[in-house]
């Protein structure tokens, strides 16, 4: 099956700032991706050169297989976009705005439209200039949400929704995927990626820097371990991937790269173990990792 | 009132060259009436005929005032200007109150600054001490530039505090507005309606002298009678509404919720209707009420310019000036015609020019990503923008031509001259959708650089009005695409420049259209 976002080496600048530096990215068919970095790090760049709104300095981007800079209205047919900001127009209603982007997507599901209009419980008589943010939010969710589209693209989607309105975000996000669509969904709310992405990507200065399921990416990190043994812990420190190691009498804890766990437990092993406690790394300490500046430098001094 | 002075100096700081802009263009609203009267005529026997025509030319009172002593310089600027002046006056009052109480609210910049230690009257108050020294500033100004002139203290004074006493008024007007709305542009709305009522009102009763004038704060200034044996009793009428309206405002304040007005904001529809849904729907919907405002307006203007009717030459008198713009046809009152179409049609580019600059208005407001994302290709939604561009100037062309033509009707009873000054308005659409294709190229190519259409607009303006007189050289004159058209109905209208200017229009705009296609869209 081919992948439906397909960005291989792009770059982008705007004057002096580079914003994407050979960035590379692949979404497959029927797949929620997360797609996460520091703020400035070009996701919403990424995204806006998805929907050809910017232009690719150089590197090739293929949306559905096509060009989205040349053949972008015919690709959004397929797709539908939420930004992290939504604007609106000041004088026009949340109702009439959710229409208007329906009918130039192609149309909308009348049914869901009502539907999802109760569940995010949005009052569509506004107008666009008395909408909290968490509301603007919302015309744009149900807008991207009604209409019959393969594709969304969700650029931090849920910033100004309330946990019951995330949670319906979530279940609806979810509906979608069980029909086989895709998502890119760009976000800063960990147990949301985490509930609702198969993959991720993480990027950094216009960079990818890791790619792949949450477990791959656990396996990247460090985890820690506690335990006490039988003899004096000693030659530990030798251990390729232990970091941080403290001996307190026959205590030790350390954090161990997640691929050379097996090594330490067994160096433990051979010490006599008598308890022991391993941790996986939270998906904070994932990502912490990943966004700091460590990342171009796996061994780390300790702190 | 914690604040109350950090907060005036920073609203001086912001405004100072609005207000610069304001206080100059008012000024320059009196003080060049003066000379430009000793200017027109060369004897008092000129002067008492034009005065004397003036002063029984219905029209001219409607859109000035009472005449009184017209045969005075003084009568004349004081005629000429105080209306107008306080007008002036009071949009500027409006504005400085509007951007520092309202629209600070509805951007919700209110709510931080209200976070800190500052009295919850002071940014109102601040933007009430602005507001005055403004007006107080203006009309100082106005008073020291009649002096300098050499025209009557007593008079000088009173026109000064005159005009300084109705922008008050207006500055109460519009505090009270900023609480009984949410919104900012229907508070500039319900300002500008008891703006234009004030207008009316004197209108009406300066023609009637049925004492209507009295209600009016444009009228209360006029009954000072700067220039024509002062009185100062009236200016008490001022001082008194200005003072109620402002408590009133601040009572009104203290009894809502900042943030909102005191008129619940009305819900609007659920449902989109099919004309939001057309392709031109949305740029109409965004466009049409300034459409209406300047069709409006231009029909106005040209009515009140019309209904001067035959009287153009007593008025016109026969200085050098008038000679110089009176000399292009046979026939005084065409030529005087000619002039005033050149002046609604450059008018009529202002709006052009606005029109045109929308859509990079949606795009810096962050509006235009969410709509390019759907399946609208890029070039549809410009076009639509275009589309009510271009339909849009040549309502207001029309406006300003049938007005003109129905004005002149009207005195006259000459029922042909509605055609003659239509037909003399339609080949200005040529050069007017050109400045607005300049401005959807800069759009296109170097849309930070698209404010300089103004530039062009200016240009053009000084090019017809003063470019004879200063003696420009022609090469300079000729790029003004106004300069090449005929004088219509002074001359008779030659087509070939038209269409030329025409299609230089129609490659520009689609230059512009095609660059836009081409560039990143402005992200926020």
């Amino acid at each position: 099956m081919s992948d439906v976002i397909d960005i291989q080496n792009l770059h982008k600048s705007f004057g002096s700032t580079k914003a994407l530096d050979g960035l590379d990215l692949r979404v497959s068919t029927g797949e929620v991706h997360g797609f996460l970095g520091p703020n400035g790090a070009g996701k919403s760049t990424t995204i806006r050169v998805l929907l050809g709104l910017l232009r690719a300095d150089s590197g090739t981007v293929q949306l559905f297989g096509g060009d989205p800079w040349r053949d972008a209205a015919e690709l959004h047919h397929r797709l539908a976009y939420v930004p992290g900001d939504v604007n609106l127009w000041p004088t026009l209603t949340g109702g009439e705005v959710i229409d208007l982007l329906g009918r130039l997507r192609g149309g909308l599901d009348e049914r869901r439209r009502a539907d999802l209009i109760e569940r995010f419980e949005l009052d569509p008589t506004k107008k666009g200039r008395a909408y909290s943010k968490g509301n603007r939010q919302k015309v744009a969710l149900v807008a991207a949400l009604a209409s019959d589209v393969e594709l969304l693209l969700l650029d931090e989607p849920t910033s100004g929704l309330d946990p019951l309105m995330e949670a319906v975000f979530t279940d609806c996000i979810d509906d979608f995927k069980d029909d086989g669509h895709t998502v890119l969904l760009s976000s800063h709310i960990l147990a949301e990626v985490e509930r609702l992405c198969d993959r991720v990507s993480i990027i950094r200065s216009g960079q990818a820097v890791e790619s792949g399921t949450l477990a791959d990416l656990r396996h990247l990190t460090r985890t820690s371990v506690s335990a006490e043994v039988a003899a004096p812990p000693t030659g530990l420190d030798g251990l390729l991937g232990v970091h941080d190691l403290i001996v307190e009498g026959n205590r030790v804890l350390f954090e161990v790269d997640t691929d050379h766990l097996g090594a330490a437990i067994d160096a433990l092993g051979r010490l006599g173990i008598r308890t022991l406690t391993s941790q996986p790394p939270t998906l904070e300490e994932l990502f912490m990792r990943h966004y700091g500046d460590d990342v171009a430098e796996p061994v780390e001094a300790s702190a | 009132m914690t604040g109350t002075l950090i907060f005036v100096r920073t609203f001086l700081r912001r405004d100072r060259w609005m207000m610069f802009w304001w206080i100059a263009a008012g000024t320059l609203l009196y003080y060049s009436q003066a000379p430009s009267v000793d200017a027109t005529y060369k004897t008092q026997a000129e002067f008492d005929t034009a005065a004397a025509s003036m002063e029984s030319n219905a029209a001219l009172i409607a859109m000035t005032g009472p005449a009184r002593a017209l045969n005075t310089v003084g009568g004349q600027v004081a005629w000429q200007s105080m209306a107008f002046g306080a007008v002036v006056a009071g949009l500027m009052s409006m504005f400085i109150i509007g951007r520092h109480t309202r629209a600070e609210e509805e951007s919700g910049r209110d709510e931080l600054v209200r976070s800190t230690a500052v009295s919850r009257h002071a940014p109102i108050v601040a933007a009430l001490v602005v507001a005055t020294v403004a007006n107080v500033l203006m009309g100082a100004f106005i008073t020291l530039s009649l002096l300098s002139y050499g025209l009557a203290a007593a008079g000088s004074i009173s026109i000064g505090v005159a005009l300084t006493l109705a922008g008050l008024t207006f500055t109460g007007v519009a505090l009270v507005a900023a609480q009984l709305t949410d919104s900012t542009r229907a508070m500039y709305g319900i300002t500008g309606a008891v703006m234009a009522v004030s207008y009316v009102l004197r209108a009406v009763g300066d023609l009637t002298e049925n004492g209507l004038s009295w209600l009016s704060p444009i009228g209360w200034g006029q009954a000072m009678h700067p220039y024509s044996g002062e009185r100062w009793w009236p200016a008490v009428l001022p001082v008194v509404a200005a003072l109620a309206l402002v408590v009133a405002a601040l009572a009104l304040f203290a009894r809502r919720d900042v943030g909102s007005g005191l008129w619940p904001a009305r819900p609007g529809p659920s449902r989109a209707n099919g004309r939001l849904l057309g392709t031109l729907g949305l740029a109409w919907r965004l466009q049409r009420g300034s459409i209406i405002g300047w069709t409006t307006g231009i029909l106005l203007l040209g009515l009140s310019f019309g209904s001067i009717g035959n009287d153009v030459q007593d008025i016109m008198g026969s200085s050098d000036f008038s000679d110089a713009i009176l000399q292009t046809g046979s026939d005084a009152t065409d030529s005087f015609y000619g002039f005033a179409i050149l002046m609604i049609a450059l008018m009529a580019a202002g709006f052009a020019i606005s029109s045109a600059l929308r859509p990079l208005g949606e795009e810096d407001a962050g509006r235009v990503e969410t709509l390019l994302a759907t399946a609208q290709p890029r070039r549809t939604w410009l076009l639509g923008h275009v589309s009510v561009t271009v339909l849009g100037s040549a309502v207001v062309l029309v406006a300003g031509g049938l007005g003109l033509g129905a004005g002149f009707a009207m005195v006259t009873g000459d029922g042909s001259a509605v055609l003659r000054y239509l037909g003399a308005m339609l080949p200005y659409l040529a050069p007017v959708l050109l400045l607005a294709a300049v401005t959807r190229l800069l759009h296109g190519i170097m849309p930070r650089l698209a404010f300089l259409a103004w530039a062009g607009l200016a240009f053009c303006v000084v090019v017809m009005f003063f470019g004879e007189l200063l003696r420009f050289p022609s090469a300079v004159m000729d790029v003004s695409p106004f300069s090449h058209l005929a004088l219509t109905p002074a001359e008779d209208a030659r087509w070939t420049p038209v269409l030329v200017v025409a299609l230089v229009a129609v490659v520009l705009s689609i230059v512009g259209q095609v660059a836009f296609r081409r560039r990143d869209v402005i992200t926020t």
